[in-house]
């Protein structure tokens, strides 16, 4: 018999071109305006920062993934991933040792302890994130002031808003609180980034415009930042008082954009179905807007994320499509 | 021309690769000096060789007796002696007993193999007897025996027979060719097919990467009463029977049914081009087309093919292979069946003759599932496959099933796009088999 060493598997006998490793790749590169928006506004700290986030995350993946006799995957680039939504979720005054602490608790606890890609059931960089938080909330919370890297005095429009909105001379000022009379930054500022906030957080334009690539190719869904932003916007609006500029720095301000685009879409922990997206969608803006008007924090995305993180096996069990020739029932 | 573009949910985008052979004409292959004849070319029971070694056939002489209402005589396709009956490996992966013959180069038709006259002066019966004699099966591949779907069980009424001529599967042209070159036979298969149904609405439904097939089926068809042209999104799994009665005529197959089910009988243009054949000239299913391509094979081309002849002999006419073979497909790319040899005989079913290079055919590695969801997105029957997958590779079959697991339909489409490379639909056809085996041991209980 000639020679039959021909290769035999079964159908299909074609692959498309996509891989996990592509699509981290596009999210890495549809991360790089707000990074570039970043170190534009808080300086040059904001890339040793972000560097030694995803450093420190591929560093503990390898490290973990041998330890666990698991193969080594950090060439799939999404410990680099979630190392940058790490840093973008932290100020770029954070010590390294914080950052450092935030990276391993991410990869080596939330992700690799759960299994690792796929596997773990909250977002990584955002459960780091609150643990950081909870443990140091003033260093989490103080914000450089853009331009000034050093001069950590800046709060964020939205804790500037968090009592309601007034207008002296027109112009928009904190009606209550701490801040009362602050005056809010103007909205060019909140649209470009020059806002006090985390490094990756503050630029709507950057983070848009990555937003609109990662669309093009494919690689998230419209339907959850769409509905998230949406559904914050509406509240804002209705409970605002139709008051336009409260609406404006709820949706711009606070790492809207960012969560919604880049953290509520993460595959491993938002629902696979449509309808799931959709409730994935309006519970993460509801539950944003629930802490932004009557909670304690001025902020809220990340909380609310990782709330329906956890709620995301049961969203996707009960939005499981009608299979196809499935008899509906009592018709 | 007035055609409606019709699809249906889901489905996936692979590459066509359809420019090497799409506009190459359909060629005669050379006349093969012997045969091995499969007595297994069809779903359903085998059949039993009638003749013995030694034993002078003719083209068209019946040399297989089917053993079962599900299946479907074979005949000569050559003239000449037969040197051997014995088992011997087939496309379908397996061994199977073949009759084998020596051709005597003279194609001396059969007496049997005589034209049946006019459509118009044939009954219903008579045009039932003729397909189930000419051993018509469904020649898109999944080659189950066409008269079978002409007897429905009792109490299906039956109102439409829609043509597959999607050819969705990559690479493949034979049908598209067959549509251009011969639009004539597939429109007289069609009015054979409802005749025999007594039907009277008939659809052909043609991907629109083929506009020339479109528009040569749709003047053949015109004046021809109750048959549409339709043109279908060309998309993946477009010709898959559930996926094309859904497009076609809006209905869904029940889950676990059968297209008969909501009046529906599907088949295939080179089916029905062969069903014109045999009312046309007597001759039963002896050749068909067959599309040898990929980066494999040196000139790739649409050649028709003595059923019988080996793949050797065919990738030999086509230059050879170019390179080393990688993988050898019996079919098209998305549900053909890898070859462990070329020394395995064309089928009624052999669509496509496809040589990828080793380059193409080395295996992906798989990698943790994402939750992407690409794959929930791309199912066209609406299934969940990575938790199907999940379920199977972990033996939790029962958990598979009430995910509706026996509802796939095996297409490919979500490995496919799968980013993390998974086998999917290996580990769903584990689940099938095995919830098959248990039903089966239920019911013997
Ligand atoms: S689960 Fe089955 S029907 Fe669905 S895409 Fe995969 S192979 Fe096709
Ligand atoms: S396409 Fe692959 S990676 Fe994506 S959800 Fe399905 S199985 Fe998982």
């Amino acid at each position: 018999m000639e020679n039959t060493n021909y290769i035999v598997s079964s159908s299909p006998h074609i692959r498309s071109g996509e891989s996990t490793n592509l699509i981290m790749r596009d999210v890495i590169i549809a991360l790089i305006p707000a990074l570039i928006s970043g170190i534009y506004f808080f300086g040059f700290k904001a890339l040793t920062v972000t560097a030694l986030a995803i450093i420190t995350c591929i560093a503990t993946e390898m490290a973990m993934q041998k330890l666990l006799g698991r193969e080594v995957t950090v060439k799939d680039l999404s410990a680099a991933v979630t190392g940058m939504l790490l840093a973008f979720n932290m100020p770029a005054s954070a010590p390294w040792w914080m950052v450092i602490i935030g990276s391993i608790f991410a990869i080596a606890i939330v992700k690799q302890l759960f299994g690792g890609l796929g596997h773990n059931f909250i977002n990584p960089a955002l459960a780091a994130r609150a643990v950081l938080l909870a443990s140091w909330p003033v260093r989490m919370t103080t914000w450089p002031v853009p331009g000034m890297a050093d001069a950590a005095t800046g709060a964020t429009p939205l804790a500037i808003l968090k009592e309601g909105i007034n207008y002296v001379n027109g112009l928009p000022v904190a009606a209550g609180g701490e801040m009362a009379g602050q005056a809010l930054p103007n909205i060019w500022n909140l649209f470009i980034g020059n806002v006090g906030g985390c490094i990756g957080e503050t630029s709507v334009l950057a983070l848009a415009i990555g937003g609109a690539y990662l669309l093009y190719r494919g690689v998230i869904n419209i339907r959850i930042p769409a509905i998230y932003i949406l559904t914050v916007g509406i509240l804002a609006f209705v409970f605002g008082k139709f008051d336009i500029n409260y609406f404006i720095y709820h949706v711009c301000a606070g790492g809207l954009f960012l969560g919604a685009i880049f953290m509520a879409t993460d595959y491993s922990t938002s629902p696979m179905t449509v309808k799931g997206q959709i409730v994935m969608g309006i519970g993460c803006g509801l539950l944003t807007f629930v802490i932004r008007f009557w909670g304690g924090y001025p902020e809220g995305v990340s909380y609310s994320i990782l709330l329906m993180n956890v709620a995301t096996p049961l969203i996707d069990r009960f939005t499981m499509p009608r299979k196809f020739g499935e008899v509906k029932k009592s018709a | 021309m007035d055609i409606r573009t019709l699809t249906f949910k889901g489905g996936t985008h692979p590459p066509h690769s359809k420019k090497a052979t799409e506009k190459l004409q359909i060629e005669k292959a050379n006349a093969p000096k012997v045969v091995a004849i499969p007595m297994q070319q069809h779903i359903g029971a085998p059949c039993e060789a009638i003749v013995a070694v030694g034993d002078e056939v003719k083209v068209g002489q019946k040399i297989g007796e089917p053993k079962g209402f599900v299946s479907a005589p074979i005949h000569s396709s050559v003239s000449g002696k037969v040197v051997a009956v014995e088992p011997r490996l087939y496309s379908g992966g397996s061994k199977v007993t073949c009759v084998v013959i020596e051709s005597n180069m003279q194609d001396t038709i059969h007496e049997s193999v005589i034209p049946k006259g006019k459509l118009e002066d044939l009954s219903a019966d008579e045009i039932k007897t003729i397909i189930k004699e000419a051993g018509i099966v469904g020649m898109g591949g999944a080659a189950f025996p066409t008269h079978v779907k002409l007897a429905p069980p009792p109490g299906k009424q039956l109102d439409t027979v829609v043509l597959n001529g999607a050819e969705c599967e990559p690479y493949l042209t034979a049908d598209h060719r067959l549509m251009l070159e011969k639009p004539d036979d597939v429109v007289k298969g069609l009015s054979a097919l409802m005749k025999a149904l007594s039907v009277k609405k008939g659809y052909i439904g043609i991907e629109t990467n083929k506009p020339d097939a479109i528009e040569a089926v749709f003047n053949a068809a015109k004046g021809v009463d109750g048959i549409e042209v339709v043109a279908l999104k060309a998309k993946y799994p477009q010709g898959a029977e559930k996926q094309l009665i859904n497009a076609c005529t809006g209905r869904e197959v029940p889950s676990g049914g059968l297209p008969a089910d909501i009046g529906v009988v599907v088949s295939n243009v080179g089916t029905a081009a062969a069903i014109a054949n045999a009312i046309n000239t007597g001759m039963p299913l002896v050749e068909r087309i067959v599309t040898i391509t990929g980066k494999g094979v040196k000139e790739p081309k649409n050649l028709l093919v003595k059923i019988g002849t080996s793949f050797k002999e065919v990738i030999d006419q086509c230059g050879g292979f170019n390179g080393k073979p990688g993988k050898v497909i019996g079919g098209g790319p998305m549900m053909g069946i890898a070859q462990f040899s070329v020394d395995v005989p064309v089928i009624k079913g052999t669509s496509g003759i496809l040589v990828l290079s080793e380059e193409e055919a080395r295996l992906p590695k798989a990698s943790n599932c994402i939750r992407c969801g690409k794959c929930v997105g791309v199912c066209p029957m609406n299934l969940m496959p990575m938790h199907l997958s999940a379920n199977a590779l972990a033996d939790r079959f029962e958990q598979a099933e009430t995910l509706h697991a026996m509802d796939c339909i095996e297409c490919g489409s979500c490995s496919f796009v799968c980013p993390a490379k998974r086998p999917l639909v290996d580990s769903i056809r584990v689940a099938k088999r095995e919830i098959l085996e248990k039903r089966k041991k239920q019911q013997s209980k």
